[in-house]
């Protein structure tokens, strides 16, 4: 019986997955070519959410860029704008107020924790645990979301950040607020983590799926959260030491195994340490300015902010990886050329690596713990 | 699969449902057309053009940064003229284009003249893209009172502002003309 079955001639079978399928986070196509359930060829097909943001950018003064920025990873607003101001400032040599590092600090780790929370519970749905954990992440997301609101005035597209500082200090009643969600984060997270750390299903379904090697992780310059789930100690917040993250005590928590399971996890321990920082931030706040004069006039007026010729590179930890921009000026008021290295995009290229030899729902769930939005991916 | 661990979710997402009833502050949806958020005031959604006391004489002297900064490029301005042909300092034509305005607040940064800002509605929706997605200066124009009305920190700051600059201006601004 065994042996006719064996002789019946098979084929493989082509499916696409997506471009506007819920597991795959936007529009993005998995082409694979399956064995039976088992994924023997993964291609990754991209490019439907482009918007040519790196030419619009070369057209437009430099500020006009920076709320195109938000609409890179539209979850992480903040960090977008953040890497954008930082590579300019690096191009122009401005220096930053004291008080607008704090605010720049507190807005990037909050964004954090919007970004891992909402990747934890979409996780959860690509598991199959349709939707409940997805609103509790949603719920906690939604008090960030109301700060933001009150600071930049708008919950997603922030357009806070400003060349040598912040567009405009936090509004009377915003250090309260901010500290009760801060205070209340971590009793979230350890629900959060009573909830699916220990479960049985997620823990069956996660682990060892989706093993990334160390070397490999390396080799295809994979960087944030995924990287050190593998086990390779690099967070830019450390390495680079932007900012005024060097003031700060935190650890950057790393996996062991590097599979779908660590990649959760390291999330969640990244995110106390981001609860750490903040702490610390709120309570080392100095008072002041948030955006010196001349920073003051360069925004006012974008027609007159020409950085020297040049070109600079800055990038941050974002809480994807690492977010760069690349900016080559001329010594007119619009960018040269302007270049994003989105994290998203180059973490995605190791997919069909970690696919290979497994079922298609293991590669529905290893494209979830990459965590990719596709308006970076596309660009 | 059954374990301690699944159990121990499953205690969670009971808690959270009993808590949705008991519990005030656990829900966070509100009925929104009959509920509605109070939006904080550096909410923004769409530009409007502020006037003193005469529509006919906003602020805006029509010198066209805002829709040379504007982004998206949504703002259309033409300047008027009087009968002679030479430019009077207000638009004649102020356009702005909702379907394309991205509600960055640029145009507010930018403008020297603090005219135009963004305003807190956001049910702009309508039955045709076309034109009834164009909004014209007719529609755009808002008092200052209005202005005051929705975010009046804001509007405390740059009144003053704009008293102080008259005062240091001369006492009697030539009015009318540019060329």
């Amino acid at each position: 019986m065994e042996k006719a079955a064996s002789a019946l001639e098979t084929q493989m079978l082509q499916v696409n997955i997506g471009p506007q399928h819920p597991s795959t986070h936007g529009v993005f196509r998995m082409n694979v070519t399956l064995d039976g359930e088992t994924v023997v060829r993964l291609k990754p097909v991209m490019g439907y959410l482009h918007r040519n943001h790196e030419k619009i950018a070369e057209g437009a003064s430099y500020l006009a860029s920076m709320p195109f920025t938000d609409r890179l990873d539209y979850i992480c607003s903040m960090t977008n704008n953040l890497g954008y101001a930082i590579a300019v400032e690096k191009l122009a040599g401005i220096e930053v107020p004291e008080r607008a590092e704090y605010i720049r600090v507190i807005m990037a780790e909050l964004t954090r924790l919007v970004n891992h929370t909402l990747l934890v519970g979409f996780l959860l749905n690509d598991l199959g645990a349709f939707f409940t954990p997805t609103l509790y992440a949603f719920r906690e997301r939604e008090k960030i979301l109301d700060l933001f609101e009150a600071a930049s005035g708008a919950r997603m597209m922030c357009n806070y950040m400003r060349f040598g500082g912040v567009k405009n200090d936090f509004p009377t009643g915003f250090m309260e607020k901010l500290k009760e969600v801060i205070a209340n984060y971590p009793r979230f997270l350890d629900e959060f983590e009573r909830l699916l750390t220990e479960n049985e299903i997620l823990m069956g379904r996660c682990q060892n799926v989706g093993i990334l090697p160390r070397k490999l992780a390396v080799n295809a310059s994979v960087t944030g959260p995924m990287l050190r789930a593998s086990g390779v100690d690099y967070d830019i917040r450390k390495v680079d030491g932007y900012s005024i993250y060097p003031r700060f005590k935190f650890r950057v928590p790393l996996g062991t195994v590097g599979d779908v399971y660590d990649r959760y996890y390291v999330r969640i321990l990244e995110m106390r340490e981001s609860v750490k920082i903040l702490e610390q931030a709120v309570k080392e706040m100095p008072e002041g300015e948030v955006l010196s004069a001349k920073a003051k006039t360069g925004a006012k007026s974008p027609r007159t902010f020409r950085p020297p010729k040049g070109d600079a590179y800055g990038r941050i930890e974002s809480p994807k990886g690492e977010l760069g921009f690349y900016l080559v000026s001329d010594g007119t008021p619009n960018p040269y050329r302007y270049h994003v290295r989105p994290p998203s995009f180059v973490n995605l290229t190791i997919l069909e690596d970690m696919c290979l030899g497994l079922k298609v729902a293991d590669a529905i769930i290893i494209l979830g713990s990459i965590d990719i939005v596709l308006g970076e991916v596309d660009r | 699969m059954l374990g301690p661990g699944l159990l121990k979710g499953m205690a969670v997402t009971l808690k959270q449902f009993v808590e949705s009833y008991t519990k005030k502050g656990s829900i966070f949806t509100i009925q929104y057309p009959e509920e509605r958020r109070e939006m904080p005031e550096a909410f923004r959604n769409f530009p409007i053009l502020v006037y003193d006391e005469d529509p006919e004489n906003p602020r805006c002297v029509s010198c066209d940064i805002c829709a040379k900064e504007c982004p998206p490029r949504c703002i259309t301005i033409v300047r008027d003229r009087d009968p002679n042909g030479a430019g009077l300092k207000k638009p004649k034509v102020f356009d702005i284009d909702v379907s394309v305005c991205m509600s960055c607040g640029i145009c507010e940064e930018v403008c020297p003249f603090d005219a135009i800002f963004m305003d807190k509605d956001f049910e702009l929706s309508a039955y045709d893209r076309m034109e009834s997605l164009n909004f014209h200066k007719e529609k755009l124009l808002r008092p200052n009172s209005y202005f005051h009305k929705i975010r009046p920190t804001d509007a405390a700051r740059i009144d003053a502002n704009l008293k102080a600059k008259q005062e240091k201006q001369a006492p009697t601004p030539p009015s009318g003309t540019t060329t």
